[in-house]
């Protein structure tokens, strides 16, 4: 990969407002959302339940579509990003298809796209080196470990090659042991395929460990109140966890969740 | 490992209290004939027997009990009567009988085998008819809002109307636009399968969760994509289970359809059996019939096991 390439917005936000009609009345899922992404970035969104990190994602997929405001992603809407297939989704759960083999879910989104059969056996077969899942190919889903599905699904949003990773919260039901592991392994993951990713959690330590840039956010109305960008070198082995710097940030985004809790 | 000794205890009780009640069911007719025979019974005639309890009749009468499990044309007869008619009618007159496969070279008329075959092909046909309108509509109301809400109440009413009522007006309706023999039979036997399986794949292809839906639009899926690669895999599991039931109530749709018709059946056969007091016979061609259910279901069990093997085993 280049060093320092000159940075180039994907994603841009501008004066996105979401709002639920619900029962209850209507809920402010994000208010007054402005960020820019640049291709490569690491972005974590963090901040308490509520606060529309999940909402964001799903409104740069097309999941949703905001009550007001822009978005552009490579310069074209959302949804016609969907469609030229921009997005590699990664939910909390794995969400195989516990009637395919960890290659066949790996193949779906290919087969769907049209790949031709060899190209899809090729690309199944680097994905899980990618993931280190080679040899797995003919497993069924229940076969693996919780650790090891998420790293398929991981595989499957990373087969057909789109330019932005969307991860929600995919470590989140995992314990922190295969958490620290699979961090270091996204990390790596994402040096070596350069994706630009856009990263839900609930962990600090996870946030600040992998991000260029940490998205603090708030609850009602959900909103942005910090975007810290990360000092940290671009190679980072776990124990940087313990310097002075990765302190300091997780303090920052600390401070940042409790300056939005006391609105 | 399925112990064997509960369920034989359980199928011993069954036969203990079906004998039982032949007694009672038939000690009037059985101390008439004795009367006849020139035996003492009690009470000596048929006029005061007539209003006494039929316990009453078999505690006065202990030494006629034995005949209550003999008769010719018993109210009741006991499983043994049953079982020799079942063997009679199919195993014997095929054999013996100058109809019989052994002398005619087909299917006797007479026995019970051929008449399990047409019930079989109707409900075979009936069942296919039903399963496969059912999950085309199950998947039109899938994609649908219009046809949930213009299609199902249609659905739950036409199960509503007595089927009983309905074969005659269907067998009369399709014989005058020229259909006869097999279809209108199996016609019935859709109308009642149809529904089991609408209900059963809604619910399986609303199976899968919204994420994986929203994977599959992350993706761009065409709906047909969603449909094949998605929801049909999801409902397998609901499918089998509404078949089962469904293939259940398609041989009852047979019966019935054979009732008003003189082609023949296990629905014929039963009715011939009434109109000629011909109690062991109906009894004979009732447990054919649940055999048949039975020996259905669980092919579709057997299919069942099979693709779910070839889905991975898990589920």
């Amino acid at each position: 990969m280049m060093n320092a390439p000159i940075p180039q917005t994907v994603i841009s936000a501008r004066g996105i407002d979401l709002t639920f009609e619900t029962a209850d009345g209507p809920v402010h899922a994000l208010k007054g959302v402005d960020l820019d992404i640049a291709k490569g970035e690491f972005v974590s969104f963090i901040g308490p339940s509520g606060c529309g990190k999940t909402t964001f994602l799903r409104v740069v997929a097309a999941l949703e579509r905001p009550t007001a405001g822009e978005v552009s992603v490579n310069g074209l809407s959302p949804d016609e990003a969907r469609r030229a297939r921009a997005y590699g989704y990664v939910f909390q759960a794995a969400g195989l298809y516990p009637w395919r083999t960890i290659g066949g879910n790996i193949a779906l989104p290919l087969e769907i796209m049209g790949f031709a059969k060899a190209e899809r056996a090729r690309r199944v077969r680097e994905v899980l080196e990618l993931v280190e899942l080679g040899g797995f190919e003919k497993k069924y889903p229940w076969q693996l470990s919780g650790g090891m599905q998420q790293r398929a699904s991981i595989a499957r949003a990373l087969a057909f090659d789109a330019d932005i990773l969307l991860m929600d919260e995919p470590f989140g039901a995992l314990d922190e042991i295969v958490r620290d592991r699979l961090n270091e392994e996204l990390l790596k993951l994402w040096a070596r395929t350069g994706k630009t990713t856009l990263f839900v959690t609930h962990s600090i330590p996870e946030a600040v460990y992998l991000s260029t840039k940490i998205v603090v956010m708030s609850p009602r109305p959900g909103r942005i109140t910090d975007v810290i960008d990360s000092p940290l070198p671009r190679e980072r082995p776990l124990d940087i966890r313990d310097s002075r710097e990765f302190i300091e940030i997780a303090h920052r985004v600390r401070e940042g969740l409790r300056a939005g809790h006391e609105d | 490992m399925i112990r064997a000794g509960p369920i034989l205890a359980m199928l011993l009780a069954v036969f203990a209290l079906w004998y039982a009640a032949a007694v009672p069911m038939n000690i009037r007719e059985v101390l008439t004939e004795a009367e006849r025979a020139g035996a003492a019974v009690t009470p000596a005639t048929a006029v005061e027997r007539r209003d006494a309890n039929a316990l009453g009749l078999v505690l006065a009468n202990p030494g006629q009990i034995s005949g209550t499990w003999a008769q010719d044309r018993p109210r009741l007869p006991a499983p043994h009567q049953v079982a020799g008619e079942l063997w009679q009618s199919t195993v014997m007159e095929e054999i013996e009988g100058r109809r019989g496969l052994l002398n005619s070279g087909s299917l006797s008329n007479r026995g019970l085998l051929l008449h399990a075959w047409i019930t079989l092909s109707a409900t075979a046909l009936g069942f296919l008819i039903g399963a496969g309108a059912g999950i085309l509509l199950a998947i039109g109301i899938v994609h649908s809002k219009t046809m949930e809400k213009s299609v199902m109440p249609w659905a739950i009413v036409s199960q509503t109307v007595p089927i009983v009522a309905l074969a005659p007006m269907i067998v009369v309706v399709l014989y005058s636009v020229g259909l006869q023999g097999l279809l209108p039979k199996a016609v019935i036997s859709a109308y009642l399968s149809f529904f089991p399986v609408v209900v059963g794949m809604v619910k399986g292809l609303r199976a899968p969760d919204a994420m994986q839906t929203d994977l599959m639009r992350t993706w761009d899926a065409s709906g047909w994509q969603v449909l094949t690669r998605l929801r049909l895999p999801a409902s397998m599991p609901y499918l089998f289970a509404s078949l089962k039931i469904a293939v259940a109530a398609a041989l009852v749709g047979a019966i019935v359809g054979e009732l008003p018709v003189q082609g023949g059946g296990l629905g014929a056969r039963m009715l011939a059996g009434s109109y000629y007091g011909q109690t062991a016979q109906i009894w004979a061609a009732l447990f054919l019939a649940a055999a048949l259910a039975a020996v259905l279901v669980a092919a579709i069990g057997g299919a069942q096991r099979l693709a779910l093997r070839r889905m991975g085993g898990a589920a």
